[in-house]
């Protein structure tokens, strides 16, 4: 830990050495178009060591509970479109665990054939409820709340539908929450078992679950991860109630002002019917009454309620009024406007009674229409939603993050096991792997743009620090896009992002980089990262798609499209090359870069310091995004197994 | 939990008593229920007995005012001891529903 904490500073201090050198000292104004954006990617990256090792400060090891497991706990196992034999096959593990409880298979695609399987097994099988007919749904949030609705358990053990637990997952875990009744939440870690020493595609996170969520459990920020976490009910429908209060006081203020307005318009529109024009107006100081009320600490249902009645029976009035013109005009039509032409024996109509009778304004209904509207808009119980209570964050595609946030806020802790209690299934294809990452880090941008964690109130400063780490993480790809054409533009054209590759530059970055690839050696204790590092450059384009889809989303309300992983292995057909066209393009564009660069020394038009710090760096960039070759070419592990058999 | 349900002229009253709860939740939910299908929409819940109750008792208390409000009717608190009403403001819900102080003033307003 001494260790760790040492390397942490020393990493932050030469990072800033080195940073402010370049800011202060070793910018090329002449090529300010690319000097610029390379110094701030590198200022991006200082404060993503200054955030990592931040997280990395006060690491918590823990030994396991010391109270025994109780309390009642209900297993839920989460499915959409997974295969039934795999769902049964972690439902059965399910079943099995020692600890008494109940096991409950969610499905959310509602299939007879799962309910089968489920209650053959005597297991509990639960669907959406009608109340979510036309409803947005929520994905996995909603599946969720749904249950919670349906059952009792104190605590939940949420699996999803490839994640066969330890029977002994509850016993390992439950002691948490009777060591601390603050406890809402322990993660324990997601293990793959079909992934192969090589995992071409990255899916093992020995960095994520293990020295990283200890870090952030140090600071009571362990993240929630979806799946193979237990809960506390409480704790949940405590913030399904919270998130029901506050979002009644926004509705209704908002609804509120908007009504004021409506009815002074209504009121002005109808000033030459008099009875309506004093009923309008009387109802818009009852709506400001009952504005300054709330404000004033009345409780809302009372509030609403009492104006409900003052409006439906302004509206009963205004209806028998105009129930009363309406019969006064018929008796007006009957008199005046047709007649009978003697001669003719045919209706005629009196063409100037009837524009007056249209001119009049006689029909104060859009007005009363309006006014029943309000009513609508006024309830108490989120029409617009299935549920008035959602206990699980429904304000990102990644339900789990949010809220795991939206507790910490409210006081609650948070605990990470390490210990591996279940075993999934990894996406075995590129095409799926991308699509999971993307989900990932679009939920998280949401998160970071409609939850900001830095102006959240009820964290801490450290857990604002772990969410904004996660966050920040996410932004890389705009800082990789930099970290590549920069050497390009070099080896190239000439271009100088920095005046000179002196040796204040070595002096400076050398101990920078060296410094924090050595922490990054110490925390991960042996494990091996480099895949961790190869995707986190390798997959640019899907953190500058999160980025900017998720802002389209939360800015301009354009839908992200929820996509579910795929656990059954991989989507056929052809090598998925439009999915990585950027990659591809940036590695041709570097090897290039680099033939050029050579044959400008071997011609003496290139400085040889400049070719060579460039060239280590474009090696660096290919090693890492050569992973995405391997990853097309990557067949599954079952494929894999075989072709080492087959090998002579 | 003891649930016990007692109809008027212009309101119904349910009294949950002892500790209303997660086990308990469905029950009075059930309960909200029948009284709205019968016509008694007006509904009082006594929480005099109510010993202790919890954030899914809550849910169920909103689930009952969502409902009777679906039936123009409406769902009052009356006469919460000091646990529960320490809760309805942990949880900021005494910002939506008041606690009467007698089952009798609920609905004396109208």
């Amino acid at each position: 830990m001494i260790l760790i904490r040492v390397f942490a500073v020393l990493a932050v201090l030469t990072g800033i050495n080195y940073v402010a050198w370049r800011w202060l000292d070793s910018l090329n104004w002449d090529a300010w178009w690319i000097a610029v954006p390379l110094v701030i990617a590198e200022t991006y990256s200082l404060i993503d060591t200054f955030l990592f090792a931040t997280t990395m400060w006060r690491a918590k090891e823990r030994e396991g509970p010391e109270s025994p497991p109780a309390g009642t706990v209900d297993v839920f196992i989460t499915t959409y479109n997974e295969p039934v034999a795999m769902v049964m096959a972690t439902a059965r593990a399910a079943k099995n665990i020692a600890y008494p409880h109940e096991t409950f298979v969610l499905d959310d695609g509602n299939r007879p054939e799962m309910a089968a399987a489920a209650r053959a097994e005597g297991l509990g099988y639960i669907t959406r409820s009608e109340d979510w007919t036309d409803k947005p749904r929520h994905a996995k949030a909603g599946n969720l709340n749904n249950a919670l609705f349906e059952t009792d358990g104190e605590f939940l053990l949420i699996l999803d539908a490839d994640q066969i637990p330890d029977p002994l997952i509850l016993h390992r875990t439950l002691g948490y929450f009777a060591d601390d009744e603050q406890v809402a939440l322990v993660q324990t870690p997601q293990w793959f078992i079909n992934v192969d020493e090589a995992d071409p595609l990255g899916s093992q996170a020995p960095l994520f679950y293990g020295p990283i969520q200890q870090g952030k459990d140090g600071w009571n920020s362990a993240f929630f991860c979806g799946s193979n976490a237990v809960l506390r009910r409480e704790a949940l429908m405590q913030l399904g109630i919270v998130g029901y209060v506050r979002n009644l006081q926004d509705s209704t203020e908002r609804t509120l002002r908007a009504a004021e307005k409506l009815l002074a318009r209504e009121a002005r529109r109808n000033q030459s019917v008099p009875e309506l024009h004093s009923e309008l107006k009387e109802l818009r100081l009852k709506v400001a009454q009952a504005r300054t009320a709330i404000s004033d600490g009345e409780p809302i249902a009372d509030v609403t309620y009492g104006l409900h009645t003052a409006i439906n029976e302004a509206s009963r009035r205004l209806v028998k009024h105009d129930l009363d013109v309406m019969a006064e005009d018929l008796i007006a039509i009957h008199a005046l406007p047709v007649q009978r032409d003697a001669e003719l024996g045919a209706v005629v109509i009196d063409e100037v009674g009837l524009d007056a009778l249209a001119t009049r304004e006689l029909s104060p209904l859009a007005a009363v229409k309006s006014v029943g509207a309000l009513v609508d808009a006024l309830r108490v119980d989120r029409p617009d939603e299935a549920q008035p209570i959602q206990p699980l964050a429904t304000i990102s595609v990644t339900e789990d993050m949010a809220t795991a946030m939206q507790l910490h806020s409210m006081g609650w802790k948070s605990v990470y096991h390490h210990e591996i209690l279940a075993r999934g299934l990894a996406p075995e294809d590129l095409q799926t792997m991308l699509k999971q990452r993307l989900r990932w880090a679009q939920g998280t941008m949401q998160v970071f743009l409609r939850d900001n964690p830095l102006a959240k109130r009820g964290l801490s400063a450290g857990q604002r620090l772990m969410y904004f780490g996660t966050m920040w993480s996410y932004l890389a790809g705009f800082a990789a896009l930099v970290y590549l054409s920069a050497p390009v533009f070099y080896l190239s054209f000439g271009v100088m992002p920095v005046t000179a590759w002196s040796g204040d530059f070595f002096a400076r970055f050398l101990p920078y980089f060296l410094i924090n690839q050595l922490l990054f050696l110490i925390v991960a204790r042996g494990i091996r990262t480099w895949r961790g590092q190869q995707y986190a450059l390798a997959l640019f384009p899907v953190w500058i798609r999160a980025c900017t889809s998720a802002f389209a989303n939360v800015v301009f309300k354009k839908p992200l499209g929820f996509v579910v992983t795929r656990k059954d292995g991989r989507v056929g057909g052809a090598l998925p090359l439009r999915e990585v066209w950027p990659q591809l393009t940036a590695m041709a564009l570097l090897v290039i870069a680099l033939i050029t660069g050579i044959v400008r020394v071997l011609m003496g038009t290139a400085d040889g310091t400049g070719t060579l710090v460039n060239t280590v760096w474009v090696a660096y960039s290919l090693a890492s995004l050569s992973i995405v070759i391997q990853a097309l070419r990557y067949k599954g592990p079952a494929a894999h197994a075989e072709e080492a058999e087959g090998a002579p | 939990m003891n649930l016990s349900v007692t109809t008027h002229a212009h309101h119904a009253v349910v009294s949950p008593e002892g500790r209303l709860t997660a086990s308990g939740a469905p029950r009075i939910k059930q309960a909200i229920k029948k009284l709205i299908d019968e016509g008694h929409a007006r509904i009082v819940v006594d929480l005099a007995q109510t010993e202790f109750i919890d954030s899914s008792g809550l849910g169920a208390l909103i689930g009952g005012l969502k409902a009777a409000r679906l039936a123009e009717g409406d769902l009052r608190l009356a006469a919460a001891s000091d646990s529960v009403k320490s809760v309805l403001k942990l949880t900021s819900l005494d910002r939506v529903l008041r606690d009467y102080p007698t089952v009798d003033s609920a609905f004396s307003d109208d």
